[in-house]
């Protein structure tokens, strides 16, 4: 997801792990949307451990972003059309 | 299984470079691979990458590498396939993309799973996978001992 470190993100979560991700998109985003790795956010594969919790507050997206050294990072990005394509999935 | 090449091949997803056995029993794999007819591809970051390239000027064990988000990236678009996937794990961001390969390929990884906390992140996967686990953080003998008993079972499955 390189492309990811060229939008104006903020970091939410450091350092943490693919189920701490998941439970703090499911706990503090309005709503959210489950997928499965490989899925494409902003036009790269999403790595980690299904089901991935993608968070939705109006048009910010939170999303967790996992890199092999520094371990999983969960973002916030604001973005208005992506956050209408995720709205858009079937809620599981 | 989809996308190309993905009979006699294998890929070795390499981790964080931080922990020292993953260079040597890479380059370790690589070699038993060739030895058994598999053509062996590695998929890293650019640290993980060089650290291998630069351990076999002459390529005798290394043949392509691949970037990291590239390789997903052509797992995910089915542009590419490979017979075995071998994945480097010490931390969770290697559990991370075990879990990516298999949930997008289908296929039984085998999860190399090293460090100082290897129990723990064993006990950590629950999806389908084969585990070779072992206390190995400089060391690498407590996993070539593992990968020995259990490659030729992997390899037949090709």
């Amino acid at each position: 997801m390189g492309c990811v470190e060229s939008l104006k993100y903020e970091v939410v979560l450091k350092g943490a792990s693919f189920k701490e991700c998941r439970e703090y998109v499911r706990a503090h985003c309005k709503e959210y949307r489950d997928v499965q790795p490989g899925f494409r956010l902003f036009e790269k594969a999403v790595v980690g451990v299904p089901p991935i919790s993608i968070g939705l507050d109006g048009d910010v997206l939170v999303f967790p972003y996992t890199k092999p050294c520094y371990g999983t990072f969960l973002l916030k990005i604001e973005d208005p059309e992506e956050a209408a394509r995720i709205r858009a999935l079937k809620k599981k | 299984m989809s996308g190309k090449e993905s009979d006699k091949t294998a890929v070795l997803v390499l981790g964080c470079p931080q922990v020292p056995v993953q260079t040597g029993v890479a380059l370790y794999l690589l070699h038993a691979l060739r030895k058994k007819g598999v053509v062996p591809v590695v998929a890293g970051n650019r640290a993980a990458r060089m650290l291998v390239e630069v351990s076999d000027p002459e390529r005798h064990y290394v043949g392509e590498t691949v970037d990291l988000d590239r390789f997903i990236d052509d797992l995910a678009g089915k542009v590419r396939a490979y017979g075995l996937y071998f994945i480097f794990i010490h931390n969770d961001s290697g559990v991370s993309y075990a879990a990516t390969v298999q949930s997008i390929t289908g296929s039984t990884v085998v999860a190399l799973i090293y460090g100082e906390h290897f129990e723990e992140i064993a006990e950590s996967i629950e999806f389908p996978c084969e585990k070779i686990a072992a206390k190995a953080v400089h060391n690498p003998m407590p996993l070539r001992k593992k990968i020995d008993e259990v490659l030729p079972w992997v390899v037949s499955n090709l």
